[in-house]
This record gives C-alpha cells, sequence and structure tokens, in this order.
C-alpha cells in the first residue's frame, strides 16, 4: 500500500523542513518527501489532496493518563489513544497511576500488549519511580525499561523523600532513561483545591500557593545537579518555577520541562462558580504565571506542550468540589489550544510543532516525531483557516471533563496517519 | 418567585445586591414584630414545605431554620444525614433530588464542603438556602448579625466594625464581610497572620495584626470562635496565648466607642476569645443575635417562597 499526501506545507522540524512538499507512504513508513510534483512514480493506491494545508508529524504526547488498567469506566486505552488520534497525537506515553499501578514488567506489558490489540496509536508507558507510587521503595526500573517504559515517573504523587528522589535519579542514569517529577511540596499544598489567593477565599476553598510547585521544582533541580540524572519537570504552573527551570538551563543542568494548554490559555477564574471541570492539579494560577509560561515558551525554559489528559467520568466530577477529582481531559483540545499561541505571536508554528513532536520524542529517545525517511508513517493535516467549536458530546475520549466546552479553536485535524493508516474526521 | 430577589436561591451574601439586603432586613423587622406577640405563629406558609439537609453537626442554626418554619406553618422536615442513604455512599445531588421529590419547595443545606448549595441550586427546581458551606459562606448569620446591627445602631452606613478571630477558615466572617460592605460599613479584620489573610484588603477592609490598633473607636465588634483544632495545625501556638493577645477582654474592649456593642454567632470559647465579663457584658447583644436570626430566617423563607 502506497499512499501519497500530496502538495501540502510540510513542517518537520526534526528535519528543518518549511514548505510545500510531496510525501510518500509505504506500509507503515514514510518512504520519503519530495518536491511537489517530484514523487517518483509508480503504483500509488490513495492520494491524499494536503492543498493549502499543514501536514505536520503526528502529535507527540508525553504526559497522557489512558486510565486502564483498573479505571476503565475514566478512559481505556482504546478510547484514549482514539481521541490521540482525533486530535492530530500519533504517540502517546501513558502516566502509571493506573489500578494496579504499572510498577513492574507484567504491567507494562499489558499495557503494550493492549495498545498492540486495540490501540489507534503508539502507547508508550511510563513506570512508576516507586512500588505502588508509594514513595518507599524504587522499581525494577532497568526491567520495566526492558519491557518498554520509555521514562520513571510517580506523576500525581511526588517523591517526597528527598533521599528516594536522590537515589532514583541516580540509579536511572545506568537505565538511559529520564526521570519524570511532579513537583509539588504535599505539606505547602496541604489540602489545597484551587490557587491561592484572594479567589481562593472568597470562594472558600482551600488555596495552593505557588511555592508548593516552586520549592519542589528547586528541589528535584538541585538533585539533577547533584547527580548529573537527566530530569523532566511536568506541568510547570507557575511563573516561579518557569524561572528556576531557566536558571538550571542556563548553568547546564540536564533538565527539561513541560507546560499544558491549561495553563496557558486560562486563569484561577475558571474555578469561579465551583466548575470541577477547572480543578486541576497543579491549579489554575493568575495571569501573571499564564505570561510567564509563555515567555518560558518562547525562550525555551519549556521545552514541551504535553496534554495532562486527566480524564474523568460525569460522575466523577459532578460532585461536592473537594470531593471531585483534578484533571482535565486535554487531548481534543491540545492543538487548538496551542495554535492560539502562533496567532499571538509567542511561538512560530514551526516553534510550537517542535514543542509537540521532535521535542519530547528527542526527550524521551522515541523514533517519532518526524517525517523523515524510514521513520514511522505518522503524521497529522491540519487546516488552519477551518475553525470548530469544542463540543464534549464530540469526544472520543471518555472524560468530558473540559472547561474548553464550546470554545472556539482554529485549526482542525482534517486526516491522521496513525502507523500507515488513514483516518480522515 | 419574589419579584425583589432575583434568584430562587439563597447561596451567599455575595449573589446578593445592596437593595435586597435591605429588603430582607425589613421584612425581617415585621417578622420580629410577630415574634413578640403571645402567640408567635403566622398562617402565611400553610402548605409549603421546608427540609433542613444537615451534613454538618449544627444545634442552633437548625433548629433557628426549624422554628422559623414552625411559625411560617410550613411542614418542617430535619433530613438527618447519619441515619440516611448518604452513609450508603449515595451522591449529594442523588440525595437532594430525592429531597425534592418528597415535596420540598425549600432546602435549607448545611455542608462542609464550600460550593455545595451551588450544585444543588444547579440541579434543583427547589429553592436553596445555603445555611453554611465550607469556609465560604453564612449568609443568614450575616443577615442577623446585620439585622441586630440595624436595630441597636440604627444602620450600617459609616459605622466602623471590626471582626476578630480566624477570618481565613471562618464563613461566618466572609459573609459579614460581604454584607457590611455592601451596607457600607468600614470593616477591620484582627487576628494572626496565619489565619487574617492580606490579600482581603483587595475587599476594601483594612487588616490588623494587633488588637489595640484595629479596636480603637470601632462601633461594633464581631468575635468568631475559634476552633481549638488549629492550634495543633501552627496557625497559633496556645489556646493560653491566643487569648493573652487576640482575646476579647474589658480592658481592650474600652478602646472601643463608649456605645460599642460586642456580637458573637456562637458558640462561644469562654476565656479563649472572649471573656466571660465581656460576653455576659452590658455590651453583649449576643442572645438578641440569636433572638433575630429567627425574624431574619423567616422573612428568607416567606420572600423565597415567593408568597404574598
Amino acid at each position: 500500500m502506497r499512499i501519497l499526501i500530496a502538495a501540502g506545507h510540510v513542517i518537520d522540524p526534526s528535519q528543518a523542513i518549511d514548505g510545500v512538499f510531496d510525501i510518500l507512504i509505504k506500509g507503515r513508513k514514510i518512504e520519503g518527501i519530495y518536491p511537489k510534483g517530484k514523487a517518483p512514480k509508480g503504483e500509488i493506491d490513495r492520494v491524499i489532496d494536503a492543498r493549502g494545508m499543514y501536514v505536520l508529524p503526528g502529535l507527540v504526547d508525553m504526559h497522557t493518563h489512558l486510565r486502564e488498567p483498573g479505571f476503565e469506566h475514566k478512559e481505556t486505552i482504546k478510547t484514549g489513544t482514539l481521541a490521540a488520534i482525533k486530535a492530530g497525537f500519533t504517540s502517546v506515553c501513558a502516566m502509571p497511576n493506573t489500578m494496579p499501578v504499572n510498577d513492574s514488567a507484567g504491567i507494562t506489558e499489558y499495557i503494550l500488549q493492549k495498545a498492540e490489540e486495540e490501540g489507534a496509536c503508539a502507547v508508550f508507558p511510563i513506570g512508576a519511580i516507586t512500588k505502588g507510587q508509594a514513595g518507599e521503595e524504587l522499581t525494577d526500573m532497568d526491567t520495566m525499561r526492558n519491557a518498554g517504559c520509555v521514562a520513571f515517573s510517580d506523576d500525581g504523587f511526588p517523591v517526597e523523600k528527598s533521599l528516594l528522589m536522590r537515589r532514583a535519579l541516580e540509579y536511572s542514569k545506568a537505565c538511559g532513561v529520564p526521570l519524570i517529577a511532579h513537583s509539588e511540596d504535599l505539606s505547602l499544598s496541604a489540602g489545597g483545591m484551587m490557587n491561592e489567593g484572594l479567589l481562593s477565599q472568597t470562594l472558600g476553598l482551600g488555596g495552593i500557593p505557588n511555592t508548593a510547585e516552586e520549592t519542589a521544582v528547586f528541589r528535584d533541580i538541585a538533585l539533577s545537579e547533584l547527580t548529573g540524572a537527566r530530569l523532566h519537570i511536568a506541568h510547570v504552573s507557575t511563573e516561579g518555577s518557569v524561572r528556576i527551570i531557566r536558571a538550571a538551563k542556563s548553568r547546564g543542568v540536564k533538565v527539561t520541562a513541560e507546560t499544558c494548554p491549561h495553563y496557558f490559555s486560562i486563569t484561577e477564574e475558571a474555578v469561579k462558580g465551583y466548575n470541577t471541570n477547572a480543578k486541576v492539579n497543579p491549579p489554575l494560577r493568575t495571569e501573571r504565571d499564564v505570561k510567564a509560561i509563555k515567555e518560558g515558551l518562547r525562550d525555551g525554559a519549556i521545552d514541551v506542550i504535553a496534554t495532562d489528559h486527566a480524564p474523568h467520568s460525569k460522575g466523577d466530577k459532578m460532585k461536592e468540589f473537594d470531593l471531585a477529582p483534578s484533571g482535565i481531559s486535554g487531548l481534543e483540545t491540545a492543538l487548538g489550544l496551542s495554535l492560539r499561541l502562533v496567532d499571538e505571536g509567542v511561538l512560530t508554528l514551526t516553534e510550537l510543532i517542535r514543542k509537540m513532536t521532535v521535542n519530547p520524542a528527542t526527550i524521551l529517545s522515541l523514533n517519532k516525531g518526524g517525517l523523515k525517511p524510514g521513520s514511522d508513517a505518522d503524521a497529522a493535516i491540519i487546516d488552519l483557516k477551518k475553525s470548530f467549536n469544542v463540543d464534549i458530546n464530540q469526544f472520543e475520549s471518555k472524560g468530558k471533563n473540559t472547561p474548553f466546552d464550546w470554545w472556539l479553536l482554529k485549526g482542525a485535524v482534517v486526516v491522521t496517519v496513525a502507523g500507515g493508516k488513514v483516518h480522515r474526521w | 418567585m419574589n419579584q425583589v430577589l432575583k434568584s430562587k436561591d439563597l447561596l451567599g451574601i455575595k449573589e446578593l445586591s445592596a437593595p435586597e439586603i435591605k429588603f430582607i432586613l425589613d421584612t425581617a423587622f415585621g417578622f420580629k414584630d410577630v415574634l413578640k406577640r403571645d402567640i408567635k405563629k403566622v398562617p402565611t406558609l400553610r402548605g409549603r414545605t421546608v427540609i433542613n439537609l444537615f451534613y454538618e453537626p449544627s444545634t442552633r442554626t437548625r433548629t433557628s431554620f426549624e422554628l422559623a418554619a414552625k411559625r411560617m406553618s410550613t411542614d418542617v422536615v430535619n433530613f438527618s444525614v447519619s441515619t440516611s442513604s448518604v452513609v450508603k455512599g449515595e451522591s449529594i445531588i442523588d440525595t437532594a433530588l430525592t429531597v425534592q421529590a418528597l415535596g420540598a419547595d425549600i432546602i435549607v443545606i448545611r455542608h462542609s464542603s464550600s460550593g455545595v448549595p451551588h450544585l444543588l441550586s444547579h440541579h434543583l427546581r427547589a429553592s436553596v438556602i445555603n445555611a453554611g458551606d465550607g469556609t465560604n459562606e453564612h449568609p443568614t448569620q450575616a443577615l442577623l448579625d446585620a439585622f441586630t446591627i440595624v436595630e441597636k445602631k440604627g444602620g450600617v452606613k459609616g459605622l466602623r466594625i471590626a471582626i476578630v478571630g480566624d477570618i481565613s477558615h471562618s464563613r461566618v466572617a466572609k459573609s459579614n464581610i460581604y454584607c457590611l460592605k455592601k451596607l457600607g460599613a468600614e470593616v477591620s479584620l484582627i487576628g494572626p497572620p496565619t489565619l487574617v489573610p492580606k490579600e482581603m484588603e483587595a475587599l476594601g477592609v483594612k487588616v490588623f495584626y494587633g488588637m489595640d490598633e484595629g479596636m480603637k473607636d470601632v462601633d461594633v465588634i464581631m468575635m468568631l470562635r475559634i476552633q481549638r483544632e488549629r492550634q495543633g495545625k501552627g496557625f497559633f501556638p496556645s489556646t493560653e496565648e491566643y487569648f493573652r493577645k487576640w482575646g476579647l477582654t474589658s480592658e481592650r474592649l474600652s478602646l472601643a466607642k463608649d456605645d460599642a456593642i460586642v456580637m458573637h454567632p456562637g458558640p462561644m470559647n469562654r476565656g479563649i476569645e472572649i471573656a466571660s465579663e465581656v460576653a455576659d457584658g452590658p455590651k453583649s447583644v449576643i442572645l438578641d443575635q440569636v433572638t433575630n436570626g429567627l425574624a431574619v430566617r423567616m422573612a428568607v423563607l416567606y420572600l423565597l417562597s415567593g408568597a404574598s
């Protein structure tokens, strides 16, 4: 099976391509990229007319909660990956806070097998740093890496003991994998539910100060510096974290960082009216933080835009605010929200796509996120002129929990090619 | 529905306008007269059903609502949470829908989670009255406090009012701040920095950490209950030190205006936030507050039930 994606504007930051090209796909692989009309003649089974469209490498989400095994009422590998491809993602990295936790090779293999059987795109498991994410004992990191884990994280639960975090970072060097830190000082967040400030006071909701994130970001970076291990900071939400990460990078610490679309698109104001769909951890912050996050994306302090896709069922979220779980179903709004950064002049389209493709792929050493000949045939074709209203009823994800319902976004995904398979939306 | 109150619910003072607050207080003055009669009962709301849905232990507020409802001739039922299906894991929305299906016209809700009245109001046709939600609001307490101030002082506008204690965790303080500001008072908040967030000044109030500065020449002192549990969590070192620094004694009371009044929402911790001599002294209006609570709650029930 040979497919020609014809005359689209190809943006592939991994090989500095930005122009109109033809892409030829053979089976599950990219055969080549050619100047418009210059693809070698021969048998072509299907031509996808991409004129006027942008053709991107399939997006890579390095922070996804697929919920399987254990929480299949919230999401499954099947529905989560369907949501991914509908949104232009062709690789998702599954966080380990499932039930059971992905803290052994057996669970990793189960996830990969399920993904093979039912997944619509590539799934890369992330293993837990500690057994049961309990923050006490390290998992069999190397065994799990061999089974397919691409990184380790106790996401959702910070490794509270500094010594254990140090050991985990030191040990990870022998396994050649980065650690992804959920940096939070739980004693400072103290059961808080939203950003700390006047609004948390007037809503009567416990506050989480920026410092709860920043002291932990600082600790984790200091430990990375001490150990020389590769560290990636998950879901950066505050101005101070951006500043700390920027300073660390400038003195050569091996740290990378991600933020999520909700941290640069909305503020704590979204919580008003006790909207549990705006309850997320770390919490939505203020205008000042949003501005700093954008600046961090612009100057490279933040390398990656990840979704932290955290689907929950309606029943889970339709609760007392303090009892409702944290999280936003993020896959299906991620690209549209991120493209606003291009309109605002924060990032060029190429820089944006870099943070959603080659950067996460490089951090995790995935052979993904680019359209080089021989690589997996993963691509997204988007129509930047086409706007759409976010509609949770159209979500492929089981999680309809988003504060962006009915937002008008630009940049509809028209076609996704995942492993050579074409999906037209 | 009543023409003067815009909402079918009383969720908080935040959601009310100054004219709405004044209208509730005016209505309450009418009911206060009823309470002075030999037969303290009017047939106004005969046939209506009020259900008290209390998820937190409460004697005074629940009893006050119950009595207020009975004085208006409604059928009032206390839905006891410990014996209900809540302990079987029913969601709060399902519980509230059940209560509504039983025929409740008005549901009075008290809950430890902020925002629960708001959550229920989205799902119910019945009126929802917030009888205290988490650390958010306790609107009827603020209304009865304003009523008491009007009764004793002739009005609220221009008065200097100090609220003393754990502002951060107090729904009574929050509702009072909104209410008193809307009615034109000058409000100061006094307490330890761990319990009085400085950012509250954005609401147009002044924050003081010392009693002596904050109490000077005030017309009204509202003391808040200090919860002993806060002591173990580092908010203040001991109740003894708290009383020495922020307790209301006769000596401190002398900093206020001569005709100042002392208020407390109850239940009081004598010797922790307030000295007995003050609580029982001539300036105390603490028991008037309790009586006025009935009149205010009758007014709220009356106005939300849309009776004419």
